[in-house]
């Protein structure tokens, strides 16, 4: 939790780029994962759940949380639909059976603890953590309550602490992972009278929930619900009628979250190793065009005052040529008007 | 001019002080309600709706509008355009008062405002969009007040380290491009993690190229329209050259917002294309989509382009204003409209009074603040002492 100076040093170093590319490159390779070897999950039949509530007082009671104000002995909770909330991890919903009018249908909601959980990955701060065990597990002790994990799931698990002040924390089904360290089933689990849930290694409980299937093809329908969603998850669900009429969404894809997020993630470094390229590019360009105009400007000043300058030279250089020719005129002309006078004049003082 | 309008100081009880007034007091109470009841106390959120206003509006909307800085001082430093410089200022000045509200504005909404600083300081969460996010917010923040800070000190008479601040202009403006195009960015592909609950007509794996190509169009026209409101109200402190240049900037920066609204229209129409979305446009979703395409996009596009065209100003500015509007309905239509579009309507968020008051109070804060900027330090005009800057 705590980070050495040099850590951090390394980190302010880096101005925040660099420590980006590692995890973000990761998550774009064509690698696919399969979950941690070994991590445990549950299976929930919903076909063989009654909806008692068993494993909604089990929860609460390993939980700690909050006594509810209606008992869970009372049924008629399950008349309106409900999903976890801050201080229920699990809850029960009841569903009409559209094929067989006379039964009804239980689905239990709790967080699928997703192989490649959503939320884990947008988490700025890592609280929420995907352990090899199987549980995605919460540190309250970093979260700043962001609440984009809430944003991020696709099953709406996660739920928030709204009411506290200085405390508020995300609040969300752990799998029981203090007891499955110890040993212990999930309370749900534990609870559960029918064996609507089973806990156990999550390729154990694949193989189970296949034999179900393949022995009572009419009770189920033919999917393992959480087997490929969202990349798969460590709860699996059956079913006997379309996932739909539990109120579970068919339409979320076998895409794990954090390859949503892995382009515009791996967009990051590119971007801030370019730009300062493009950037400085662009400003020696303008530089550079601007030098060009000053030069050209003087250039052109240069060349029109050369002209100019030239031009004069030419006009003086003629004007003084004309005024010289005009001298010359004038002085042979004068010459000649006295030479003509003398002329004239002699004959006249001859005669 | 600083001291001509200390002398000529208006009344303190205009109107505009008083409703000011109202809405500071109104939202300090809301402010101690909420560190002293919880999140639960002021707003509407819920388990459903974890991100109410203060994320829609107050993060995203506020961060697109303040884009007018890192836009206006690359047009000019970067890429030349001299022009446009004394837009500057003010755009940094705009920028940087509404990063500084987006960042008082998230400790109103995360459950711990003191563990901010956790994701640098404790674990980095560096798979999220959102470390991203708050890592290229806080340098922005940073650089964005460095840009400022030559105004400040120039009217705090700090010559030698306002001289040394400026010497760094393009190296901050490059990193604030660099830094801006990040997380613009990176809000848009917040919601990259949430294909089943955000609307496919708003949902592309494009969400960040969107929102950064809106950025560019916010910043563009909060410059019109924030210099349109200046000119009205303050245009006493404006020298002749901020005035002169003030409709070279409009009609500048309403071609390039039209140039940048085409190809945002041309790139969202290449979205719904490629994930084949066109079935949703005929449905109540689909013609709300069309309202913000064709009334908030083309239009101003439209707009934009013939008001340059003209050279018709005054059409430029009412533009600015209806492009700014576009652009809150986008972000308000992905954070909350078109998300959770899935749930019935008994499950839909809608902000409380209190939500809503304490996003005006903010906004009201960011007012009064530029106010008492731009009548203290040099914003719309050059300081006598230092008009080195051209």
């Amino acid at each position: 939790m705590s980070i050495s100076r040099r850590n951090f040093l390394t980190w302010i170093g880096a101005a925040g780029m660099g420590s980006v590319i590692p995890k973000a490159a990761k998550a774009a390779t064509n690698k696919h994962f399969k979950g941690y070897e070994k991590s445990q999950g549950v299976l929930f039949d919903s076909v063989l759940c009654v909806g008692c509530r068993s494993c909604e007082a089990a929860c609460n009671k390993v939980n700690e949380l909050p006594i509810p104000d209606r008992p869970f002995t009372d049924k008629a909770v399950l008349d309106e639909t409900r999903r976890p909330t801050s201080k229920a991890y699990t809850v029960v919903n009841k569903y009409p059976n559209q094929i067989s009018k006379k039964e009804t249908l239980y689905r239990k909601i709790q967080c699928n603890h997703c192989l490649e959980p959503a939320c884990a990955s947008v988490c700025f701060v890592k609280a929420l953590k995907k352990t090899k065990e199987g549980p995605v597990v919460y540190d309250p002790s970093v979260c700043v309550g962001c609440r984009y994990c809430m944003i991020a799931c696709p099953f709406e698990i996660p739920s928030y602490e709204y009411d506290k002040v200085f405390t508020p924390r995300v609040m969300k089904c752990t799998m029981c992972y203090p007891r499955i360290i110890d040993g212990k089933l999930p309370g749900c689990v534990e609870a559960c009278p029918t064996e609507a849930l089973t806990y156990g290694k999550r390729t154990d409980l694949l193989f189970i929930a296949r034999e179900r299937l393949r022995k009572f093809p009419h009770r189920y329908v033919q999917h393992i619900y959480g087997e490929n969603e969202m990349g798969g998850t460590n709860w699996l669900h059956l079913s006997g009628v379309p996932f739909k009429q539990i109120g579970m969404r068919e339409d979320l894809g076998i895409t794990p979250a954090p390859q949503f997020t892995s382009g515009a993630l791996s967009g990051v470094p590119i971007v801030a190793g370019l730009w300062p390229v493009l950037l400085l590019g662009i400003y020696a360009m303008s530089q550079r065009k601007e030098k060009i105009f000053k030069e050209e400007k003087e250039e052109a000043l240069e060349f029109a005052l050369k002209t100019a300058n030239k031009k004069a030279e030419d006009k003086l250089s003629a004007a003084l040529t004309e005024a010289e020719k005009t001298k010359e005129a004038a002085v042979q002309s004068a010459v000649k008007k006295a030479l003509e006078e003398a002329a004239g004049s002699e004959p006249k003082e001859d005669s | 001019m600083a001291d001509e309008s200390g002398a000529k100081r208006s009344p303190l009880l205009t109107p505009f002080n008083m409703i000011a007034g109202i809405i500071v007091l109104i939202g300090l109470i809301i402010t101690a309600i909420r560190f002293t009841g919880g999140l639960a106390a002021v707003t509407n959120l819920s388990d459903n709706n974890p991100w109410g206003i203060w994320i829609g509006f107050d993060l995203l909307v506020g961060v697109a509008l303040a884009a007018g800085g890192y836009v206006t001082s690359a047009a000019v430093y970067l890429f030349g355009m001299k022009r446009y410089h004394s837009a500057v200022r003010p755009a940094i000045l705009t920028g940087f008062l509404g990063y500084a509200l987006v960042v008082i504005a998230l400790n109103y909404d995360v459950g711990r405002f003191w563990r901010l600083p956790y994701p640098f300081i404790m674990q980095q969460g560096t798979t999220s969009l959102l470390f991203e996010v708050a890592a290229c917010v806080a340098l922005y923040l940073t650089v964005l007040f460095l840009e400022f800070s030559p105004a400040a000190l120039e009217w705090l008479g700090l010559k030698r380290l306002r001289n040394l601040i400026v010497k760094l202009t393009i190296l901050l403006t490059i990193f604030g491009v660099i830094l801006s195009t990040l997380h613009q960015s990176s809000l848009g592909a917040l919601f990259l993690i949430a294909p089943s609950k955000l609307h496919p007509l708003w949902y592309s794996p494009y969400l960040p190229v969107y929102f950064f190509v809106t950025s560019i169009v916010a910043g563009l026209s909060m410059v019109i329209f924030e210099s349109t409101l200046s000119g009205r109200y303050f245009g006493d402190k404006m020298d002749d050259v901020h005035k002169e240049e003030a409709n070279h900037v409009a009609l500048g920066f309403g071609k390039a917002a039209s140039l940048v609204l085409a190809g945002y229209f041309i790139v969202k129409m290449v979205g719904i294309s490629t994930a084949n979305t066109w079935h949703y446009l005929n449905s109540g979703y689909g013609l709300w989509f069309l309202v913000e395409m064709l009334g908030f996009v083309a239009l101003p596009c439209f707009l934009y382009a013939i008001g340059v065209r003209d050279k018709n100003v005054k059409l430029i500015k009412w533009t600015s204003a209806l492009t700014v509007f576009g652009i809150i309905l986008n972000r308000l239509n992905i954070s909350l409209i078109a998300f959770n579009w899935h749930l019935p309507s008994s499950e839909r968020y809608f902000p409380s009074l209190m939500e809503i008051g304490i996003s005006v109070f903010l906004v009201t804060l960011g007012i009064l603040a530029f106010r008492f900027i731009v009548t203290h330090m040099p914003i719309f005009y050059e300081h006598p002492d230092y008009t080195d800057a051209h």
